[in-house]
């Protein structure tokens, strides 16, 4: 029940783009049309799903204050948390070249449709802000970071399809010149947020 | 020197990062509803670009082409570390308020764009310039974002009260994270009508 809850609301309530803006530059710049918008939003559901729970068995037993203990009882008062952005980008950079070459050998259709969005995704804000905010809500165990990867990826996905559905016919429409491309992007995006908010405050 | 100039003032106004060339939105709007957050967040951001400009550029003849971008992620996470833990030493209260966003410098796009697009080709001091200014030009977005938000969300300026002393009823709509979005959409709109040049088709 409690990974229900947290997967819903990291879906809805605590949407990446619309609630903590993570992620939002490739947002906008791969939001023109749906199918590509489609590729990139499962790219970051997959590197979501294997990067978070690695970041935090890490945070867990390598970077939280007296989390070296299993080293032996000199290690109880090693506080190596101050390593965390660095070490967390680390793994992020590095899985995101592996996924890459596995991908590129094993399942090469894949590959095919996400291949130029995996790289991207090393620098996507939304992983990295996914570690922080793991970090920083402290989850009891793997189960919970795994399940709230899937939820926030998951969020982004239907933020980003939604958005390049949009884009796709606004682009039709007839926009006052200044506004054209960005700037009625962002008002559409902010529109969207206020939609989604509907949802805050719903407990499960 | 006139061209040190141009590298200076380019990034402010004609490729401002955020409006123009779109650039680090992330971090940029969820620090702005308070002018305090949002001023430690640009200076943070100046510092981290311009200093990891001049880092990228000093090194860029002896960095292997094939594995730069993890060198430029090694040094801009340093540079963040570095300016994370200054900010918990003496802005403890600040830091706890910008929460992720600190860290969530290292993915903004304009230190790694800055670094790819010009510190990588180029003379360290001219690197640095341009770090700076284009740490300055995000700032400036960032404040003019936070500026309306707090004047009009909280009716009060540096948490001085402004339009509160008279009588306003704070629009708790502008608190909100969605009214960022709506505001820098306006903002954009405001440059653009003013520099046609900048229109998209």
């Amino acid at each position: 029940m409690e990974y229900i809850s947290l997967f819903v609301k990291s879906i809805f309530v605590d949407n990446m783009i619309f609630a903590y803006f993570l992620g939002m530059c490739s947002y906008l710049a791969v939001s023109k049309n749906v199918k590509t918008a489609n590729g990139l939003g499962i790219a970051v559901i997959f590197v979501l799903l294997i990067t978070l729970p690695v970041n935090y068995l890490l945070n867990k037993f390598v970077l939280q204050p007296g989390a070296l203990r299993w080293l032996g009882a000199g290690f109880a008062d090693v506080d190596l948390s101050f390593l965390s952005f660095i070490l967390f980008i680390a793994v992020i950079a590095a899985i995101v070249q592996v996924v890459e070459m596995v991908v590129e050998k094993f399942l090469p259709t894949l590959y095919a449709s996400l291949g130029i969005y995996l790289p991207l995704i090393a620098v996507n804000c939304a992983i990295l802000g996914a570690a922080l905010f793991m970090q920083q809500r402290e989850f009891a165990n793997v189960g919970e970071a795994t399940v709230y990867a899937l939820g926030s990826g998951i969020g982004w996905y239907l933020a980003i399809v939604a958005l390049a559905a949009i884009r796709e016919k606004l682009a039709y429409s007839n926009v006052p010149a200044g506004l054209k491309g960005i700037g009625i992007t962002f008002i559409t995006v902010g529109l969207m947020g206020i939609a989604f908010m509907a949802f805050m405050g719903i407990s499960l | 020197m006139g061209k040190l100039k141009e590298t200076f003032l380019n990034p402010i106004l004609k490729g401002n990062p955020i409006t123009v060339l779109v650039l680090g939105i992330c971090s940029a709007l969820a620090v702005t509803v308070e002018l305090k957050g949002a001023c430690v967040m640009a200076l943070s951001v100046i510092v981290v670009t311009g200093v990891s400009s001049l880092i990228a550029s000093l090194l860029r003849n002896t960095i292997p082409n094939r594995v730069r971008i993890v060198i430029q992620l090694v040094i801009v996470a340093m540079m963040v570390i570095l300016v994370d833990q200054f900010l918990k030493a003496f802005a403890f209260a600040i830091d706890k308020q910008l929460s992720v966003y600190i860290g969530l410098i290292i993915t903004n796009c304009i230190v790694m764009g800055r670094i790819e697009a010009f510190a990588l080709g180029n003379k360290p001091i001219p690197s640095l310039v341009d770090g700076l200014a284009n740490g300055l030009g995000y700032g400036l977005i960032l404040i003019a974002v936070a500026f309306f938000r707090e004047l009009f969300g909280s009716g009060t300026l540096f948490g001085v009260p402004v339009l509160s002393a008279l009588g306003y009823t704070n629009n708790g709509l502008v608190i909100l994270p969605p009214m960022a979005l709506i505001i820098l959409g306006l903002i954009i709109w405001a440059q653009r009508s003013v520099q046609k040049d900048l229109q998209e088709k």
